[in-house]
Formats: C-alpha cells, sequence, structure tokens
C-alpha cells in the first residue's frame, strides 16, 4: 500500500481535531499504521487548527512539503493557506464557508476573492463543496463534517469502505445523529463525483 | 461530570463493546489496541505501572494527562489532585513516594521552573516507591513563552532521563520509569515534547499494575531531613548511584541499534527520531541510527561502539546540542577520531522542532545529496489569523472597559503588564493591553518594579488561577512595599486556556467533587489592600467605576472581575436549553464601526455591502456589545427563542 498524507485545516472550533480522530480511528481498525498531530492550547482559540494525518510506513506526523495528497479545507481562506504545503498534484476538498478574520474586521487586511486566487494561481485538483447548507439540508448542522469526509472518501484515496465510516459514526455519535450523519456523509460523497465529473 | 467541555474522544481499534462504553474507560481495559494522544497513553502507563498518586498544575503540552485522568483516577483507585501549582505538586509526591505509593507528577517544561527547587533536592533524598515527574517540553513553542530543553535538567540534579518518541513508547518508557526509579531509588525524570505528546497513534497494551493509594512513612532523617549534614552525605550517595545508573543506560533496551551496517550514523531521541525515519524513507538512504530513550546517563560503550562502526555521526536532535556535546565527550573520552556532525559545527539548527524536511536539509548538507521537489504554488500572500479571545468573553469586557477608563483619566502612557492564560491575548488589536509578560505571576511582580522606576500608572491583570499559582507573593510583596498600583484579578471561574481545569477558587475538585473553594477577596483584604471590589464584567458601567476609583487610589487596589468563561456559560445555556442572540437592527446602525473596530468581537463582521452583522452560530448572547457604552445607536437587540 501506498503512504496517504492527508491535511485537515480550518479554523479553531470547527472540529477538525474530531473529525481526524474519526478518520483515523476508521483506518487503524482496519489495521493499518495511522499517525496523526493534534493543536492544542493557544493556537485554539479562534486561531488557525492544521492536523495531519498520515497512512502507511510513517513515523511522525508531519507531512513532508510538497507531499500531501489531500486537503480537507473547513473553511477557503484556510484552504489556500494550506497550498503553500501542497504540490500541484495535491487533491483539495473546500467547504466554501468564509470565516472572517478579526484582522479583516478591523480593517488591517482583506478578505481575498477565492476564485480569483484559484483562477490566477491555476489552482488545479480543487473541488469547492457549500457544507453548511448540505449540513442544513440533513438537519443537523453538526454534519458539515461528515459532508467533507464523504468528499473526501469520494477521491478513492483513502484505505476505507463505505461501511467502515458508518461503523465509525455509530461509535463515535449518538443515536439520534446517525441517519443524518450517514446522509451528510453520502451527499458528500455524491457532491464530488458530480463535481469532478463535471470538470471533466 | 456535565462541566467538562471536551467530548471523549478514544476509541478502541476492536469493535466489541465500544459503543456502550464510556470513551474514557479504554484505559481501564484489559487489553488491546487503541488509537491514543501521547498524553493518553501516558495514563495507560500510570495504571500499569501502578502509580497510587497523582498531581498536577495544568500546562500545554501535558495537560490532557490530567483531563483524562481525573475521568477515570477514582475508577482506577488512583488518588489524583490540581495542586495550586508545580511545585506543591512535586513536593507532595514526592511525600507520597517516600510514604511507599508509587507517584507521578506531569508538567510543561517551564512548570519544571517553578519546581526546581524541590526537584533538585528530592534527587538528593531519592525515593521509597517509584516517583516519576514528567516534563512536557514545547519546542517550535505552540504554547509557551520559550523553549527552554529541559533534558538538561537531568544532568543538573543528577536524576536519570528518558525521552518518549511515540504513544507506544510513552506508555512503555513510563512503566520502565518506574521500574529504574524503584531499583535504584530515584526519581526519574520523563521528557515529552508537544509532538509526543499531542501525536497520536496506536498504542498496544501491556497488563495492569497493582495499584495502591495508601503507605507508611517510615521515617528515616537521614535520607529525608535535607539539613545540611543529611544532604552533604546524601551527595556522596547521588554520585553512587549515577555511577550505577551510567551502567544501566548501556544495557537498556531503550537505547538500541537500527540498520544494518553503513558509513554514516546517526544519532537521535525523542520526536527527533520520527523526523529522521521519515526523512531517510523519503530520500531513499539507508542509515544506521543509535535510538536512545535513555538519555541520562548517557550510554557510553554503546556510543563509543557505535562512533567505532562508523566513519560518520551526525547527531539529530531538537533545541540544544544536549547529546552532542555528550556524544564528543565520550570520542575524547576514548580516543575515537570518527567525524561528529551537529549543532556545534553549523550544519544543525538551534532552534524550533524537527520535520523531515529539516532533517533532509540537515542530511543533505552533510552528506551532499540533492533533494528533489514536487512542483509547487507559488507563494501567496493572504490575511494571518491569530488567535482571539471568544465570543462573550468576559476579559474582552474587562480590557474595553479598562481602555476606556485609561483614556477617560487621560492616563499618561500607561503600562499593562499582563500574565499567562488566555488573558494574554489583550496582545492583540485593538486593545493591546499586553505591555510585559515573562512568566507565571510576572504581571503583579513587574507592577511594582515599573511603579517604582517608572511615572507611568501601572495597570496589570492576572487571572484566577495564575493568581493561585504565583500571584500571591507579587501581591504581598507590592502592599508590603507600597506601590502604586491598580491590579485586575480576572476571575473566569476555571483554568480555561489549558482547558478547564479546576483551581483553588472553585467549589469543586479533579474529580468534580465537592471542595473548599477559597476566595480571592478575603485573600486580597486579608494581604492588606484597601481598595478591593468584586465587579461582574458584563457589567461595563459598574467595571469602569470600578477602575476609575482604583486608578484614583493610593498604593495597590484590587478589581476582581468574575464572571464564568463564556464556553462554560454557552454549555451551560445549553444544557438550561436556552437559546439568546443578538443582531443588529440595520435601520439603526450608523457604521460608526464602534463595535468592529474598537469592542470587536469575532461574532461581529463587515459584510460584503460594507454593513455591519453577527453571526448567530459564532454569537454567544453575552450581551456586552448591545449596552449603550459599545453602541450607543441602541443597533444591537436581542433575539430570543
Amino acid at each position: 500500500m501506498n503512504n496517504v498524507n492527508i491535511s485537515l485545516v480550518g479554523v479553531g472550533g470547527q472540529g477538525v481535531v474530531s473529525t481526524g480522530i474519526i478518520l483515523g480511528n476508521t483506518v487503524a481498525r482496519k489495521g493499518i499504521n495511522v499517525v496523526m498531530s493534534e493543536i492544542h492550547g493557544m493556537a485554539q482559540r479562534g486561531g488557525i487548527v492544521t492536523v495531519d494525518l498520515r497512512i502507511g510506513d510513517v513515523y511522525g506526523p508531519i507531512i513532508p512539503e510538497g507531499k500531501i495528497d489531500l486537503i480537507i479545507g473547513f473553511e477557503a481562506l484556510e484552504t489556500i493557506r494550506a497550498l503553500k504545503r501542497a504540490s500541484r498534484k495535491t487533491r483539495i476538498i473546500m467547504n466554501t464557508e468564509r470565516i472572517i478574520p478579526f484582522t479583516v474586521n478591523i480593517g488591517d487586511e482583506k478578505y481575498p476573492d477565492i476564485e480569483e486566487i484559484i483562477k490566477k494561481f491555476d489552482i488545479r485538483n480543487i473541488i469547492g463543496i457549500d457544507a453548511v447548507n448540505i449540513a442544513k439540508q440533513t438537519g443537523n448542522l453538526q454534519s458539515v463534517n461528515m459532508v467533507l469526509l464523504g468528499a473526501a472518501f469520494a477521491t478513492e484515496l483513502l484505505p476505507i469502505e463505505e461501511k467502515d465510516i458508518e461503523e465509525s459514526i455509530k461509535i463515535q455519535f449518538p443515536e439520534y445523529s446517525w441517519e443524518s450523519n450517514i446522509k451528510a456523509f453520502r451527499i458528500g460523497m455524491d457532491q464530488y463525483r458530480i463535481l469532478t465529473k463535471a470538470y471533466l | 461530570m456535565e462541566n467538562f467541555s471536551r467530548k471523549g474522544k478514544m476509541v478502541q481499534i476492536s469493535n466489541e463493546g465500544a459503543i456502550k462504553m464510556s470513551v474514557y474507560d479504554v484505559l481501564l481495559n484489559d487489553s488491546g489496541k487503541y488509537f491514543l494522544l501521547g498524553n493518553e497513553a501516558i495514563v495507560r502507563g500510570m495504571i500499569e505501572a501502578g502509580v497510587g498518586f497523582a498531581a498536577t498544575y495544568p500546562g500545554t503540552p501535558s495537560s490532557e494527562v490530567g483531563d483524562v485522568l481525573s475521568r477515570i483516577a477514582k475508577k482506577a483507585g488512583i488518588y489524583f489532585e490540581y495542586s495550586t501549582n508545580e511545585i506543591v505538586a512535586l513536593e507532595a509526591v514526592a511525600a507520597a513516594a517516600a510514604s511507599g505509593v508509587r507517584s507521578f507528577t506531569f508538567m510543561k517544561h517551564v512548570g519544571l521552573n517553578v519546581a526546581a527547587d524541590a526537584f533538585m533536592s528530592v534527587s538528593y533524598a531519592g525515593t521509597n516507591s517509584g516517583l516519576v515527574i514528567m516534563s512536557g517540553d514545547d519546542p517550535s513553542m505552540f504554547s509557551s513563552q520559550n523553549e527552554q530543553d529541559n533534558r538538561h535538567y537531568a544532568e543538573f540534579a543528577y536524576m536519570p532521563l528518558l525521552e518518549p518518541s511515540n504513544p507506544q513508547e510513552a506508555k512503555d518508557f513510563l512503566v520502565y520509569a518506574f521500574k529504574i526509579s524503584e531499583k535504584y531509588g530515584t526519581p526519574v525524570l520523563f521528557r515529552t515534547t508537544t509532538r509526543v505528546s499531542h501525536l497520536r497513534g496506536i498504542v498496544e497494551y501491556g497488563s495492569k499494575g497493582e495499584i495502591k493509594a495508601k503507605g507508611h512513612f517510615n521515617k528515616n532523617f537521614e535520607k529525608f531531613t535535607l539539613l545540611p549534614s543529611n544532604a552533604y552525605k546524601q551527595k556522596g550517595k547521588l554520585i553512587e548511584r549515577y555511577n550505577a545508573l551510567k551502567e544501566e543506560s548501556d544495557s537498556s533496551y531503550i537505547n538500541r541499534v537500527e540498520g544494518k551496517g553503513s558509513d554514516i550514523g546517526i544519532i537521535t531521541s525523542g520526536a527527533a527520531y520520527n523526523s529522521v525515519k521519515d526523512a531517510i524513507i523519503e530520500l531513499g538512504l539507508e542509515i544506521d541510527i543509535l535510538k536512545l530513550g535513555f538519555t541520562f546517563p548517557i550510554p557510553e560503550k554503546k556510543i563509543s561502539d557505535f562512533l567505532n562502526s562508523h566513519k560518520r555521526v551526525i547527531v539529530v536532535e531538537e533545541l540544544d546540542p544536549y547529546l552532542e556535546t555528550k556524544v564528543r565527550n565520550v570520542a575524547q573520552i576514548y580516543g575515537i577520531n570518527t567525524s561528529i556532525n551537529g549543532k556545534m559545527d553549523g550544519f544543525s539548527p538551534w532552534s524550533y522542532e524537527f520535520n523531515p524536511d529539516r532533517v533532509m536539509e540537515i542530511l543533505s548538507k552533510i552528506i551532499g545529496i540533492e533533494i528533489k521537489k514536487d512542483d509547487k504554488y507559488s507563494e501567496i500572500k493572504l490575511p494571518s489569523r491569530p488567535p482571539v479571545l471568544c465570543p462573550g468573553c468576559p476579559h474582552r469586557a474587562t480590557f474595553y472597559a479598562t481602555k476606556l477608563v485609561s483614556k477617560q483619566l487621560r492616563l499618561e502612557d500607561p503600562i499593562y503588564p499582563n500574565d499567562i492564560g488566555c488573558y494574554s491575548l489583550g496582545y492583540q488589536k485593538p486593545y493591546q493591553m499586553s505591555d510585559f509578560l515573562l512568566c507565571m505571576g510576572s504581571s503583579i511582580g513587574s507592577a511594582s518594579g515599573f511603579s517604582q522606576a517608572t511615572d507611568q500608572p501601572v495597570i496589570s491583570f492576572i487571572g484566577d488561577s495564575t493568581f493561585f499559582h504565583a500571584g500571591i507573593p507579587g501581591l504581598i510583596n507590592a502592599v508590603h512595599n507600597n506601590h502604586r498600583v491598580v491590579l485586575i484579578i480576572l476571575d473566569n471561574r476555571t483554568t480555561a486556556m489549558t482547558g478547564h481545569q479546576p483551581n483553588p477558587g472553585l467549589p469543586f475538585n479533579a474529580y468534580r467533587e465537592p471542595a473548599k473553594e477559597i476566595s480571592i477577596e478575603e485573600i486580597v483584604k486579608g494581604i492588606g489592600v484597601k481598595y478591593v471590589r468584586t465587579v461582574d464584567p458584563y457589567d461595563l458601567k459598574e467595571t469602569m467605576v470600578a477602575i476609575r476609583e482604583a486608578a484614583n487610589s493610593d498604593g495597590v487596589s484590587v478589581i476582581i472581575a468574575k464572571r464564568e468563561c463564556a464556553l462554560l456559560r454557552d454549555e451551560r445555556m445549553r444544557r438550561e436549553g436556552k437559546w439568546i442572540r443578538y443582531q443588529i437592527n440595520q435601520e439603526k446602525c450608523t457604521k460608526c464601526m464602534n463595535c468592529v473596530k474598537n469592542f470587536t468581537c469575532p461574532a461581529i463582521y463587515v459584510d460584503s455591502d460594507g454593513s455591519v452583522k453577527i453571526d448567530p452560530v459564532l454569537c454567544d448572547g453575552c450581551g456586552v456589545c448591545s449596552t449603550s457604552l459599545v453602541c450607543g445607536f441602541h443597533a444591537i437587540e436581542r433575539v430570543e427563542q
């Protein structure tokens, strides 16, 4: 099996770490080696959160520069920021939600036009998903991470099967939210497939 | 138990029973493989080692050990307490271990500075039962004021030092640390770094140990009463023990050679080992590694053998050239001519944590190989996103009020010493009220110096937990020496930054069981401070009146800004089924931008059309922005469901 390097990025409070744990547990249950970095402490307070998750013959949790296979971006600006450690081969899933940093609100800086950046820097392999809206459709606003995990699954980079994730959902969440989380996962998966087809 | 904010995260890898079990209980299972955080694995290590007594003061990256332990200690039969500070914690565990109870204390690296007085001496006294002291170092300073390399402490105190590289080793080495401790009657320093404590990986359990939380203290004056005459004798024994430990390190299974024989060899330890492994895999190299887990005393013979069997040896370690100086010493003593490379000859950097890229760079410089880089994106300039005070944070209200009063009174270039906690973020714009910050308690100690050495007004900030930890001696000093200082104690009813651990100001302990609440106001009054007011920072008017009076008082005046942490409040509101939000009435909003530019709550934002809005997901309904001191146009209105 090839090693798989995944970087999950977002803003403190978006559930980036817990999504990494769900994915890591799912892989670990298959008997495959997995390591993951977590961020705790000061950086959590509305700052940038980066979780590296590495699968296969790996030791440390930090992905070497340019070796990220997949970025799961929970916020638009942070997804773009993660590109500095990526290569042109990296596949990118971007939640289109924007969380405005206070440096922008107080007028020191500007939130960039993401579409313009994608064009200007010729960013390929990027799929934008309105995960917040999809989560709303499932009736469970907390299921944004499952939408993104569904899209990640659809890349076929992960050494797991659909039923493994469903099992993880049942382990991780209270019973009343199983259905909405599984639904969110499936819509995320379908969205990725539809959007990648549209681009081809 | 409902006070806990972190959701359970551990899940066992085999599914049996996982769905029904409390997630933390998996640490108490008899066997299995689990996907654990380094700090969680350390708790499992305690259970396997038979630890009966544990004490700590929270600090990143060690805090999760306590977070997890507080949930299972009772079930496991372990006594666990959050102590007032690290030296108290160390003194408590030293006494427990002297009484025949295996004991463990854990702290962040700078916490060991606080505990250093006891640390240095406990090595002289030694121990009866196992005693292990964990230092969580923080290379790259993710959550710290410095990145000191605490391996030096081991040598300083002649205390054996173990360094795990991953969660499995963190568990295994802790069990081993207790064995070493009891075999030699010495405390052991157990050093992790952020990337080990916060690395999640697969851990296979060993068998559980027998846990005993009560013992008996058999008096031994010469050993435990370190009067000069006794200390004199103990020093001799300490050096004897050190010599015996040298041999232990040389025969230790955690100091091992990997590889099939190569001209070049690498000596490494801790998190750097992971980066070395990943780097040589990336580079497709086969290099022998001497992987050290027992790093004080160092295994001299193993190192000399490794030097003798390689033409060149590269020492790869984070921070200081701790191992390198010792490897060079060995070469000198044993008369070995092998080339040694590291930091002291300029190849390896002295700062910040390592990663595969940095190690590849070091190796490529020394060996002269080229690193292939994949096609990268060109640099994109993006706005920064520094951490901020949460929506509803009571500290924001206090900073805002203090700033308004400072302006109203036309205070001339006031100095705002700050302290360690969430409120350090008062450093950010627009408050910028963190002018001087060294360590726990420095807000009030430095205030004495500033008030005497300058004519500038001094307004200091310190949190509740930090006040108990290190603020009280500074306050006594300021009162006794009659300095003119305003101290604002930000009492948010928890130790928030590290993950909401209790402190002595709360009516419950580590188990969330009732405990005596120590009144900050009574302490301050007891010290003899004449002006003392407790205010609710959400009430800006009341807070401003108090700050104004304090600023106009002579000597030391103290304001206790008391209001629970917003994250705890959010949780309480959810539990109580309350939902309050605020929104901006666009007809009344004049876009004066005071709420955006001066109050600056993360929930308030400027939309693309220029209108000011409140994000209902982020808003926590504190309502401070709706008061006339923030919005003079009454445009911010309450929404209820």
